[in-house]
């Protein structure tokens, strides 16, 4: 396989990723404020923060506010990481690596383009957002059906994998990242109307609100919730999922060409971390610390498999 | 602008009846209910659109993906027909790449005289990195692509030559999965020649070209310039129905001798590379300089018999609209034989009793560069205002050599579907034939395409031209 293709199809689906992570952000954003007694629109804030583009609505408008801060989140051409943005980046690597992925697949991400083209050429009311968000939904999960069913499991299918857990990895660890005071044991008046709402958002992003509740029989804490999207191997959007993933198809990669790069060595060590570690270790050591490193370690970690697998030259 | 009903209608009579290819369709359609159909017809675009079966227009964004519209109305030729038509484009074929190789080398037909030596000396599409240079296999022309048009029952034309990097080919294939997906009882009723098989034989001949040190398996790969070509998506389909690699320049470079492609475990050599970049971009140590598309050194290995080029470099002079002229007498200088496809009559601008002919007609005559391509730069004599004339003839005299007049051909119609029923359109047909060294191959049918509004004669897809599906009959 090309160099150029691999990068195509990790990009492809780092953008897949991340609009359906986007879409979640914004449910969970939406549903909060719909929640909540007093109007004000600071989770947007918090919401932009951690789709990591504040900093770009902020040089564009002055002020938070809710329809503005949907709209620049679902379809503002500006914002490299909105709903639409992502969708068409995903699509442009598409068409770069369509000769590596079925035509199923490409059908569906082509398909997906043009629906969201048409529904999101106009601000979206926010009558219609459950619904828009819904079709994005259902969207992506037509394009992994389509992966799933139609794909040869070679390394093509492993570079995909690496794109979907690499950004899958970084935007729950982002999550955490923002909301990490929140979870604190120190800071967190435990059981206050506030927290609730914080944690909720926090499942929410993750769309991990039925399965904890499930795991934990309605128990709600902080502590809980980290272990829960740090540790838990079952939550299928947890890091230690995530990188499971990232070490399973680099392993894959590794049988397959015979060769083990610095990435290899450089997954073992994040994967250990989670592996042998324990949620009372990373509050001891500072849950804040421990999720900067593992985003230091994860943006290392892409780079070092662009350069491993020649992506660019 | 015409009047269609002088022209000869490839599927009706003028005695109200249809041709004998059309019993069958003709007795289906008059079976089906008008709005089906027309929603048929959408159903057509939509799957196009899915499909990503666009084209990229220059000069406008990249959201610009234009489709090339559609005709659910197939063009239909006899099997007897058909095979009439091939024998006279392989004979064409086979005295093209014998032109190539004598050009590059003893030059024969220049000193028999037959064709004039300051067309080719002064002719930019004659290269001279390829003189004295045999490529592998000897073929020169690998995928060629030769327009026709017709005016009656026994009358076909060859209207140009495609011997550089003929392209419309995925359209023939995705036009023919479209009407399959969409009226696969006709297909049952009709027996129709399969064109499925291009990319198949597309690869073996690709392969049976290949350099003769090569390996037993050949690496083929498809260079494009990129995403942002305008063919970029036929690109990137022959490539997958092939299933060889789709590279772009700054995937390759020159390693040991071979040109290699950068893959995810290194650098790997490839023996047969189908370019979809023009000669002037593919190397730019040996042609432009400033071409980002190509790989540097290319010409190098393949004049070292390290790679094989197809089509080969220099192919150009083959098809330029000057040399045209004399393919009646190409073809029988090196065949032996009278060429069994005619040549359209044509003037050349260049030799002063032409010019005076020419501008003493120009309102019947239609007038093409000799270099242009894609119907830009042309003028419809019959369809032109006064002015456009005028202005035209100002250009034709400041530089007659760069012009070559044609009589207006009463091209032949076949039905299109509109709003009111059938409604007859002008149409050509680009057939698609392959040469390896060992056999030539002619996909059965090939791209017709359509001008779309009443009259024009015009079917460039960039000036509102559309495509059918071409059924060759089984005998």
């Amino acid at each position: 396989m090309l160099g150029k293709t691999a990068g195509g199809l990790f990009w492809m689906f780092r953008y897949l990723e991340r609009s359906e992570n986007t879409a979640r952000l914004i449910e969970a954003g939406f549903r909060i404020a719909l929640t909540r007694a007093d109007g004000d629109d600071d989770e947007w804030t918090s919401v932009l923060q951690t789709a990591a583009v504040a900093h770009l609505y902020f040089q564009k408008y002055e002020q938070i506010e809710a329809a503005r801060a949907i709209d620049f989140l679902l379809r503002d051409a500006t914002n490299p990481s909105s709903v639409m943005s992502a969708i068409a980046a995903a699509r442009q690597n598409a068409r770069l690596v369509r000769t590596a992925i079925t035509r199923e697949v490409w059908e569906a991400v082509n398909d997906t383009y043009m629906i969201l083209k048409q529904t999101l050429a106009r601000p979206v009311s926010a009558r219609d957002l459950p619904e828009v968000l819904a079709l994005i939904r259902q969207q992506s999960a037509l394009v992994r059906g389509a992966m799933h069913g139609t794909m040869l499991r070679n390394d093509i299918f492993d570079f995909c994998r690496l794109g979907t857990f690499l950004e899958r990895a970084d935007n729950t660890a982002r999550i955490l990242d923002v909301k990490y005071y929140v979870l604190l044991p120190s800071i967190s008046q435990i059981g206050s109307s506030l927290d609730n709402v914080q944690w909720e958002t926090i499942l929410r992003s993750v769309a991990g609100m039925r399965a904890y509740r499930w795991i934990n029989q309605g128990e709600t804490n902080p502590k809980g919730i980290a272990d829960f999207l740090i540790f838990d191997g079952r939550m299928p959007r947890s890091l230690a999922f995530s990188v499971g993933k990232i070490a399973t198809n680099l392993g894959y990669l590794d049988r397959a060409y015979g060769l083990r790069h610095p990435s290899h060595d450089q997954i073992d060590v994040i994967s250990a971390r989670l592996t042998h570690g324990t949620i009372d270790r990373v509050f001891e050591d500072g849950l804040h610390e421990f999720i900067t490193d593992f985003l230091a370690d994860i943006a290392r970690l892409g780079q070092q498999i662009e350069t491993d697998y020649r992506f660019l030259g | 602008m015409s009047d269609t009903s002088r022209f000869f209608d490839e599927m009706s009579r003028a005695d109200g009846g249809h041709r004998p290819p059309y019993d069958a369709y003709s007795a289906w359609f008059h079976g089906e209910d008008l709005r089906d159909l027309r929603k048929k017809s959408e159903d057509a675009e939509r799957f196009f659109r899915r499909t990503g079966i666009t084209f990229n227009v220059y000069g406008q964004a990249e959201a610009d993906e234009r489709l090339i519209p559609f005709d659910i109305v197939p063009r239909i030729i006899s099997g007897r027909e058909w095979s009439r038509l091939t024998r006279g484009i392989e004979q064409r074929v086979r005295a093209i790449n014998a032109f190539l190789h004598d050009i590059y080398h003893r030059q024969e037909i220049l000193r028999a005289g037959r064709v004039p030596v300051e067309l080719i000396a002064r002719n930019d599409a004659f290269l001279p990195q390829m003189i004295g240079m045999s490529p592998p296999g000897g073929v020169y022309t690998h995928i060629v692509g030769v327009d026709l048009v017709r005016t009656g029952e026994d009358d076909f034309y060859v209207l140009e030559d495609n011997a550089r990097t003929p392209s419309g080919v995925s359209y023939m294939l995705e036009n023919r999965e479209t009407m399959l997906q969409m009226f696969p009882e006709l297909f049952t009723r009709i027996k129709v020649q399969p064109v499925q098989d291009y990319p198949v034989n597309l690869h073996r001949s690709l392969a049976a070209s290949a350099p003769a040190n090569c390996s037993d398996h050949c690496t083929v790969a498809v260079l494009t310039p990129g995403i942002h070509n305008s063919a970029y998506f036929e690109h990137a389909f022959l490539a997958d129905q092939m299933g060889v690699e789709l590279v772009e320049g700054h995937d390759l470079r020159i390693v040991g001798g071979k040109v290699q492609m950068r893959t995810t475990q290194g650098y790997r050599p490839i023996d047969v590379l189908y370019r979809r970049v023009d000669d002037d971009f593919l190397d730019p140590m040996n042609f432009r300089p400033d071409s980002m598309l190509g790989v540097p050194g290319v010409m190098d290995v393949y004049r070292a018999g390290g790679i094989t080029i197809a089509n080969a470099p220099g192919t150009g002079i083959a098809d330029d609209k000057a040399i045209y002229s004399y393919m009646p007498d190409i073809v029988e200088f090196y065949t032996g034989e009278k060429a069994i496809l005619q040549n359209v009559p044509t003037w050349r601008c260049g030799e002063a009793d032409a010019l005076a002919y020419v501008l003493d007609h120009l309102s019947e005559l239609v007038v093409k560069e000799v270099h242009g391509s894609g119907g830009y730069g042309m003028l419809v004599g019959p369809a032109a205002s006064k002015k456009e004339l005028a202005a035209f003839r100002t250009k034709l005299m400041a530089k007659p050599a760069n012009y070559i007049a044609q009589p207006t051909l009463a091209l032949s119609t076949v039905p299109i579907l509109t709003k009111a029923g059938l409604a007859p359109r002008h149409v050509d047909l680009r057939p698609f034939v392959l040469v390896a060294p060992d056999r030539i191959t002619i996909t059965p049918g090939g791209l017709t395409r359509v001008a779309l509004k009443k009259g024009s004669l015009v079917v460039n897809s960039s000036q509102g031209g559309g495509t059918k599906d071409t059924w060759v009959l089984e005998e």
